[in-house]
């Protein structure tokens, strides 16, 4: 009986030890795997490099170069007269390129004031996860802007700097999740000439964008500039811009409706010269498109 | 008796964990290629880090990879790889864990080039399948390398192809395996 009791247990003991090397749910993956948190850049908080009107914290991926045709059209308030804006348009052509990961630059071109513009955008620090991560991305912008209009005055003396404007801007965004993206953008715009002297050459503005994705390509988008100085009453107003952006594979749409008419720091900031009360605003979108000029080796 | 069971036991227990052969990589080749035909636009990826655990003796074979180590030719099309079809933030890695089903009909201490039947459980976008397919296993010189080929569908594993890039983005991938595993040392 104890035999019997023994070799029992003995071939237990066996099938045990058989069944465990033929069980389907080893994990050998768990031999080999490396668990330490690898660092990671937090992408995608917007869709394009502008959250409508103003910079986001997005970069262009390296050897891209992004197309970008922007229209704003007239009032909206003028009614079907003139097809609630659509018969006139102000336009923008830009080129923006990123050489880096944290590194993009830019030109446009505008049909307001003839203006050509152009960008340098740099990040020191990118939102991660991960191994150093960090909650937040940190970019800094520097732009210029040329007017290439005739010079209102060719009486008097007129100096080339007189067309020159530049914008400085700190870029603080983070996306807070999937769907939810914020950012602050304190921004200085110099203009090097004013046209009365009771305004000022330096305006100090705070920017705020978000952004609120609806479904996997379709976000609702905001932006924001609030003007610390140079607001004078019944001139010029805080722009708002509202709008959708539409993902459709190659191309980004940003539909919006917006007070400013500028399409660039300068203008859009300084230059924002109607309101939202009695729907002064307008239509306009951007329109996006990426070229690859640099493949990537696989 | 008694005696002689007990050393069966323990033999059996102690060639149990040192006789495995255990073989891996961390260098895994995936590709990845779901282009319409006839569409000029090539969307093909690869990723050249999947690991990779083969245990000779029982036939045990699996693979994981990291979604975004698929690198694209163009970055928008990784970009929206990873945002709009895998999902890689919230599914950042796909796991295939099967069996060898012929696996006694490979010597793998033999060099050579053996037909091998794999089945098992692919985990992707949060969705579990049943995956079966043919490949090669060649062994040389102490090294195995695991070749397939198989087709996968998107629906399957709940990625949605809208209407709209529908003639660009196949419904189908066609994925391919190409890991070279050495002994793994423990």
């Amino acid at each position: 009986m104890k035999q019997l009791l023994l070799n029992g247990f003995a071939i237990l003991i066996l099938s045990i030890i058989s069944l465990n090397s033929f069980a389907q749910d080893v994990d050998l993956l768990d031999l080999v795997e490396d668990k330490t948190p690898k660092k990671e850049i937090v992408k995608n908080a917007f869709k394009s490099i502008r959250v409508i009107n103003g910079h986001s914290m997005e970069f262009l991926s390296p050897g891209t170069m992004d197309f970008r045709i922007l229209h704003r059209f007239g009032p909206l308030n003028q009614g079907t007269k003139n097809f609630f804006g659509l018969d006139q348009a102000s336009m923008r052509l830009g080129f923006d390129f990123g050489i880096l990961q944290n590194l993009q630059i830019g030109v446009g071109r505008s049909t307001f004031k003839k203006e050509l513009d152009g960008y340098i955008k740099y990040a020191p620090i990118r939102q991660a996860t991960g191994a150093h991560a960090f909650p937040a991305t940190i970019a800094f912008v520097a732009g210029m802007t040329m007017n290439t209009l005739d010079f209102a005055d060719p009486t008097v003396t007129n100096y080339f700097s007189s067309r020159l404007a530049y914008y400085f801007q700190t870029i603080i965004g983070r996306k807070f999740s999937e769907g939810l993206t914020l950012q602050l953008s304190p921004t200085m715009v110099h203009n090097n000439l004013v046209p009365l002297s009771t305004q000022p050459n330096d305006v100090y503005s705070l920017g705020l964008g978000g952004r609120l994705k609806m479904s996997k390509r379709m976000a609702f988008t905001w932006d924001y500039y609030y003007l610390i100085n140079g607001i004078e009453d019944d001139v010029n107003y805080n722009p708002l811009s509202i709008g959708v952006d539409i993902e459709t594979g190659g191309h980004v749409f940003q539909l919006h409706v917006s007070n400013a008419v500028g399409m660039n720091e300068r203008a859009f900031i300084t230059e924002t010269t109607s309101s939202w009360e009695n729907f002064d605003i307008r239509m306009g979108f951007n329109l996006s498109r990426i070229f690859q000029i640099k493949k990537h080796k696989k | 008796m008694k005696k002689t069971l007990f050393l069966f036991a323990l033999i059996a227990f102690v060639s149990n964990v040192h006789s495995q052969e255990k073989y891996f990589t961390k260098a895994g080749k995936l590709g990845f290629d779901a282009t319409v035909p006839k569409s000029p636009e090539n969307i093909d990826a690869i990723n050249k880090a999947a690991l990779c655990v083969l245990d000779t003796k029982t036939g045990d074979i699996q693979f994981s990879c990291l979604m975004k180590g698929f690198e694209f030719e163009r970055a928008l099309m990784m970009e929206h790889f990873n945002e709009n079809y895998a999902e890689s933030d919230k599914y950042p890695k796909t796991v295939f864990k099967g069996v060898v089903t012929n696996n006694t009909s490979i010597n793998y201490s033999k060099d050579g080039t053996y037909s091998a039947k794999v089945k098992g459980q692919m985990t992707m976008h949060g969705e579990t399948k049943e995956v079966e397919t043919e490949g090669k296993i060649i062994s040389k010189s102490g090294k195995i390398q695991v070749l397939a080929n198989f087709n996968l569908v998107f629906a399957d594993y709940k990625i949605v192809i809208p209407q709209l890039v529908a003639d660009k983005l196949a419904k189908t991938a066609k994925i391919s395996v190409d890991c070279l595993l050495e002994p793994l040392k423990k």
